[in-house]
């Protein structure tokens, strides 16, 4: 029996088992406690998630009230889409226009939060040394004529929206919960006459942005090509996902604290979790 | 007969509804008609969704419109997209400058964070669209980033942004060529907590016209 040849079960099993251990760039870290990128300040033991995104990739994760996802744009050139739920109630999900309405700004910072259609924060952004985000323009999609060719969600050039529709289908979702979405690290700003303006780097490797859950989550994430870049190559560099355990956010927490909206929208989501 | 709430449109009236102020409406706009939204009163949001009538996971997309005319605000000429991004209808006609589809639609929810608890009873857009929908089996997966006529939401240099006076006036309107048969779903805003209404909720009416034989 030659442990080369898949002609026969053994074969085919010793060719299966003998991948094991293989690292690419682009992949998870289970379990999560053995992360080759630590934050500072976190203990191994409190991780829960550890995976590195490549282009066109997608990932969905379930994450618990007070923990904390970090993404690093690694080299400067990653697109996120984002999507979040209310893991326990899935229909309540991230509301853009509610989002940028309620606390009057158009333009994702440190200290703001991401809301849900019901009125609560699903996160919190605790840092951002980035500031390059969009909230205008959603996900790529497989119609925009590209020079690289098709973007079916299947191919080696995939659309986000694609993605993101798979990053649902996990959870048993479909096609009506992929909803307007964010963009992290690829910025979209409005000129005086409305019209949308690329920030689309490439930046300097390394950027990051911290968010901690304040419900108990789905997260669905993408690492496509934004669907403003025009360039005729498929571009988008690696992504970490972190994300660890954390305590529930204190009533004195300052991003709580910070504004009347902010306020009322912790109010809210304290008041959910009263049972 | 007032005529000149006509002008402009097909010839053959085939719906001329008045909506009353705070109501939802709905109706079946074949591709080719034309759907005319007239703010009877001046400055009052209308707040709209669009759906595929074959297929209605296929609905209006404002990220994609945005995309399409890389613009924030809707004007004539503007193509609302769907998210499958296909056209599903044309700003043909309008006599306001602008409208808006950024502002989203007004929930007895998000009332509580914008301006406190008291308002949570207050009517909104969300509960509209919900009545609206639960006649034909969709729910709130099915709502998404609106349109809002006669809205105006500038957006400063710095991201400040917000419902602000409207720039809208009595008999202004917006007429909106399908290009697919579409189901669409009117919220008549019902907001009193900020200027998109003028602080008073007012009728619209609601006009689809074609050009198909007159209908004497």
């Amino acid at each position: 029996m030659s442990t080369s040849s898949t002609t026969g079960l053994q074969g085919a099993r010793a060719h299966a088992r003998a991948m094991a251990g293989t690292r690419v760039e682009a992949m998870p870290t289970v379990p999560a406690e053995e992360a080759v990128d630590l934050p500072s300040g976190v203990t191994a033991q409190s991780m829960v998630w550890e995976e590195t995104l490549g282009a066109g990739g997608y990932a969905a994760k379930e994450l618990g009230r007070g923990g904390c996802l970090r993404l690093v744009d690694l080299r400067g050139d990653a697109c996120v889409s984002m999507l979040v739920f209310n893991a326990e109630h899935p229909i309540e999900r991230l509301n853009v226009a509610d989002t940028m309405k309620v606390q009057w700004n158009a333009y994702l910072q440190p200290g703001r939060l991401l809301l849900s259609d019901m009125g609560r924060p699903l996160m919190s952004i605790l840092a951002d040394d980035a500031r390059t985000h969009d909230t205008f323009c959603g996900p790529s999609n497989e119609h925009t004529p590209r020079a690289y060719g098709d973007c079916g969600a299947w191919g080696r050039h995939p659309n986000a929206r694609g993605r993101l529709l798979l990053g649902v289908a996990k959870f048993g979702l479909g096609r009506k919960d992929v909803h307007p979405c964010i963009n992290w690290f690829k910025g979209v700003r409005i000129a005086s006459d409305g019209a949308t303006v690329l920030e689309g780097g490439p930046f300097p490797p390394g950027r990051s942005v911290r968010l901690r859950a304040e419900m108990n989550v789905i997260v669905v994430l993408t690492n496509c090509p934004h669907v403003l870049d025009r360039r005729p190559t498929y571009e988008a560099t690696p992504v970490r996902i972190s994300a660890w355990r954390g305590p529930v956010t204190a009533p004195d927490d300052p991003i709580r604290n910070a504004t009347p909206e902010s306020l009322r929208a912790f109010l809210n989501v304290e008041e959910y979790f009263r049972r | 007969m007032n005529n000149s709430v006509y002008d402009g449109l097909p010839r053959t009236i085939r719906i001329d509804e008045v909506v009353a102020a705070r109501a939802p409406w709905d109706g079946f706009v074949q591709a080719g008609e034309t759907l005319r939204i007239l703010d009877l009163e001046g400055n009052q949001a209308v707040d709209f969704l669009l759906y595929a009538a074959h297929d209605d996971a296929e609905r209006y997309s404002a990220q994609d419109t945005i995309v399409a005319q890389a613009n924030i605000l809707l004007r004539a000429g503007s193509i609302l997209m769907s998210n499958e991004g296909r056209p599903m209808a044309q700003i043909v006609a309008t006599t306001v400058a602008y409208h808006d589809t950024i502002g989203g639609a007004c929930s007895c929810e998000s009332n509580t964070l914008r301006y406190g608890h008291h308002t949570k009873s207050h009517h909104a857009c969300v509960d509209n669209f919900l009545l609206t929908h639960a006649r034909y089996g969709r729910g709130k997966r099915d709502i998404v980033s609106n349109i809002n006529w006669f809205m105006n939401v500038p957006v400063e240099a710095d991201g400040t942004l917000g419902i602000v006076d409207g720039i809208s006036a009595p008999g202004l309107y917006v007429d909106l060529k399908m290009q697919m048969d579409v189901i669409a779903v009117i919220s008549n805003c019902p907001q009193i907590n900020n200027p998109c209404n003028g602080f008073n909720p007012t009728p619209v009416r609601v006009l689809v016209a074609n050009d198909g034989p007159a209908s004497r």
